[in-house]
């Protein structure tokens, strides 16, 4: 069977990481030409959407592993 | 002539021929039959039709509008790409439960009156529940029990809620109802539980991930879907679905980021879409309505694309769990790729078909200036991309590399992810098609510059703190293990009644043994033998009398054999005498 293994190199998954960065910054310049109508005052910040989206990814990772702590049992609890 | 036929007729009775037929034939009437029931939607005009006068009341087999017209194309369309799936598989039950199943939800969404929705909804809960039963485990046998449990007490709720409402009102025809009144509140919640209204949920997550491979696939579409559709016939505008809908969004996504079954981060992650249309509905305006209507449109497509893409996972490998799989991209590119664009899809990325469907109820959110809303409808925007986006794609096609060498899916399942993937594309590239078919007209444009750097900024940066997370190895570990959601309160607590119950039950039952098998018979057997001598002895025992005189006289202590009437003669007579008596009544009526 043919596979793939285009991950399996090291430098590959570096190169999708330095475009994934490179992405990330064209998003923040483009963010300074965009006409913004807004429903909100801090909609129409610059770069609103980016903080607002890091910050709550980590805050979820972060609420989560308290909730882990919580409501993690043993696969056969209920048995 | 074939349009006198109610679509949910020709999957409910349809379904029934399945078994006698075999091979190729019957694949092509199976699939044949999802396509009758589109042609039919597309060619009946708007209003009602299919109107049977029972009783007092009209069984309205047919309410044609916008709003059911659009949830009837889309059950038409999922139910062929969903037995196009299962095709291969030899299990007639699975075949026939799947397609009264989706027979079910159609007559769901074309009942013009409260009997025959209560009767499809049953119809929905039995068969589906076969969808689970058939994995034939015994996880999958419990989990449908505690499905069907659920959905009987529902269905329940319902019905009463439809008692009093038709009591009230006199007719069984319904439409919009305000949240008012003991009524309003019975079939609300009736609704809620098909829903999965946190806290009324946790059916979902427990069951779906027990179905077999292909059941998941119309468990997906159906059930919540069609709680949408009831919901914003009856309830559109209702404030608390405002709130609801919006801490729906929000606390599965938690659950999804720990769980380590990949079907029941799916699970969740269907919650979580759910919630977005439940508050659309609450918001109620032209464009929160549409906007839930589009929403469920494009949900039930890429949905059901990620259950068969992991489905086929699940198929090929026979595990599901993120712990067991990883790096399958390496032999299974094709399904990687259309799991990669349910998962673009349901993230709401840019030129997929959520974007367009997603953002407008967020939109309404916005237009109404309900910040806190908007602010955790964007939260779980951002988390949906975290978990059924990043997660469920890395953790079984890339991550660590699990070893696992496993062959594409066959053909038939190919094609069916093929026809959904092509849709969530094709939806979001060009939304104009489905915007045609919303209930209200749509003047929504949903790429604006504004809107898609803002999207992408939310979905890209959310990606950038899963890939610090990771590389950091902060990010939660997958663990084999399961964590307690709300059904703990029906799982142990039921266990907990049950100890209650049968401990008092067994001391009665052991006193009642001790009185009336031992102690009753023993000593009225023994008086009734030698009556005057017995009770002679007692009357000197409770005098205090020496009872030595009496000794020569003490019984036998084995009774003599009686010749006894055998019980089951006295049973014969007492049944004759009741038919008699019946037959008289009867005859004398």
């Amino acid at each position: 069977m043919k596979e793939l293994k285009i991950f399996d190199k090291p430098e590959n998954v570096k190169r999708l990481l330095y475009i994934f960065y490179a992405s990330l910054v064209v998003l923040l310049i483009i963010d300074f030409f965009i006409h913004k109508h807004a429903d909100f005052p801090w909609e129409a910040a610059t770069n609103f959407f980016a903080v607002y989206g890091f910050v709550s990814c980590v805050a979820l990772i972060f609420i989560a592993k308290i909730l882990r702590k919580i409501v993690k049992r043993k696969e056969n609890y209920y048995d | 002539m074939i349009n006198s036929i109610p679509p949910a007729a020709i999957f409910i009775i349809g379904a029934l021929f399945i078994p006698f037929l075999r091979g190729k034939i019957k694949s092509a009437y199976m699939l044949l039959l999802p396509v009758i029931a589109f042609y039919i939607l597309v060619t009946i005009p708007e209003g009602k039709h299919w109107v049977v006068r029972l009783l007092d009341y009209d069984l309205i087999f047919g309410r044609i509008d916008r709003l059911s017209l659009v949830f009837g194309y889309i059950f038409s369309i999922i139910s062929f790409i969903a037995i196009l799936f299962a095709i291969q598989v030899k299990d007639d039950v699975q075949h026939v439960s799947g397609l009264i199943y989706a027979g079910g939800a159609l007559g769901v969404t074309f009942a013009g009156d409260f009997f025959s929705l209560y009767i499809f909804w049953e119809i929905m809960a039995v068969a589906s529940t076969f969808l689970i039963l058939a994995r034939r485990t015994e996880k999958s046998h419990a989990a449908a029990f505690r499905y069907i449990l659920v959905h009987v007490v529902g269905g329940l709720f319902l019905l009463a809620g439809i008692i009093i409402y038709v009591s009230k009102t006199g007719t069984t025809e319904f439409a919009f109802m305000e949240l008012k009144g003991l009524e309003a509140y019975l079939i609300f919640f009736g609704i809620a539980v098909n829903a999965a209204i946190p806290p009324l949920h946790p059916w979902l997550q427990d069951a779906y991930p027990e179905a077999t491979v292909t059941g998941a696939v119309f468990l997906s579409a159906f059930t919540t879907k069609s709680a949408v559709y009831v919901m914003a016939r009856i309830f559109p505008g209702a404030e608390i679905l405002i709130w609801l809908g919006a801490f729906m969004t929000a606390i599965p996504i938690f659950y999804a980021v720990l769980e380590n079954d990949i079907r029941r981060v799916l699970a969740y992650s269907l919650i979580n879409q759910v919630g977005f249309m439940m508050c659309g509905i609450g918001i109620g305006t032209a464009l929160a309505i549409n906007g839930t209507v589009s929403h469920a449109f494009c949900h039930i497509l890429y949905k059901a694309l990620l259950f068969m893409s992991v489905g086929s996972v699940l198929h090929v490998t026979g595990k599901i769990r993120c712990t067991d799989l990883g790096g399958l991209y390496k032999t299974m590119p094709v399904t990687c790729l259309f799991c990669m664009i349910g998962a673009a899809s349901i993230s709401a990325f840019p030129m997929f078909s959520g974007f367009i469907s997603k953002s407008m109820i967020v939109s309404a959110a916005g237009h109404g200036k309900l910040v806190i809303v908007w602010l955790m409808l964007q939260f779980a925007s951002a988390g949906v991309f975290h978990h059924a986006g990043i997660k469920v794609p890395f953790f079984t096609f890339f991550g660590h590399d699990s070893g696992i060498r496993a062959k594409e899916p066959p053909l038939n399942m190919m094609i069916a992810m093929g026809i959904a993937a092509f849709f969530c594309v094709f939806i979001g590239l060009f939304p104009q098609p489905l915007y045609s078919i919303l209930p209200y007209p749509v003047d929504y444009v949903p790429y604006t510059g504004a809107h898609v750097v803002g999207q992408l900024q939310l979905l890209m940066f959310g990606a950038l703190a899963f890939t610090l997370l990771i590389l950091s190895g902060y990010y939660p570990a997958e663990l084999r293990a399961i964590n307690l959601d709300t059904d703990w309160f029906y799982r142990k607590g039921s266990r907990l009644v049950v100890y209650i119950f049968t401990g008092i039950s067994m001391k009665i039952a052991q006193i009642c043994d001790f009185l009336f098998i031992k102690f009753f018979p023993e000593k009225l057997g023994a008086i009734s033998r030698k009556p005057i001598i017995s009770l002679i002895g007692l009357y000197y025992k409770t005098v205090g009398k020496d009872t030595a005189p009496l000794e020569g006289y003490s019984e036998n202590p084995k009774p003599e054999t009686v010749n006894l009437i055998p019980a089951g003669i006295s049973v014969l007579f007492s049944v004759f005498f009741l038919m008699l008596l019946a037959v008289i009544f009867f005859v004398g009526l």
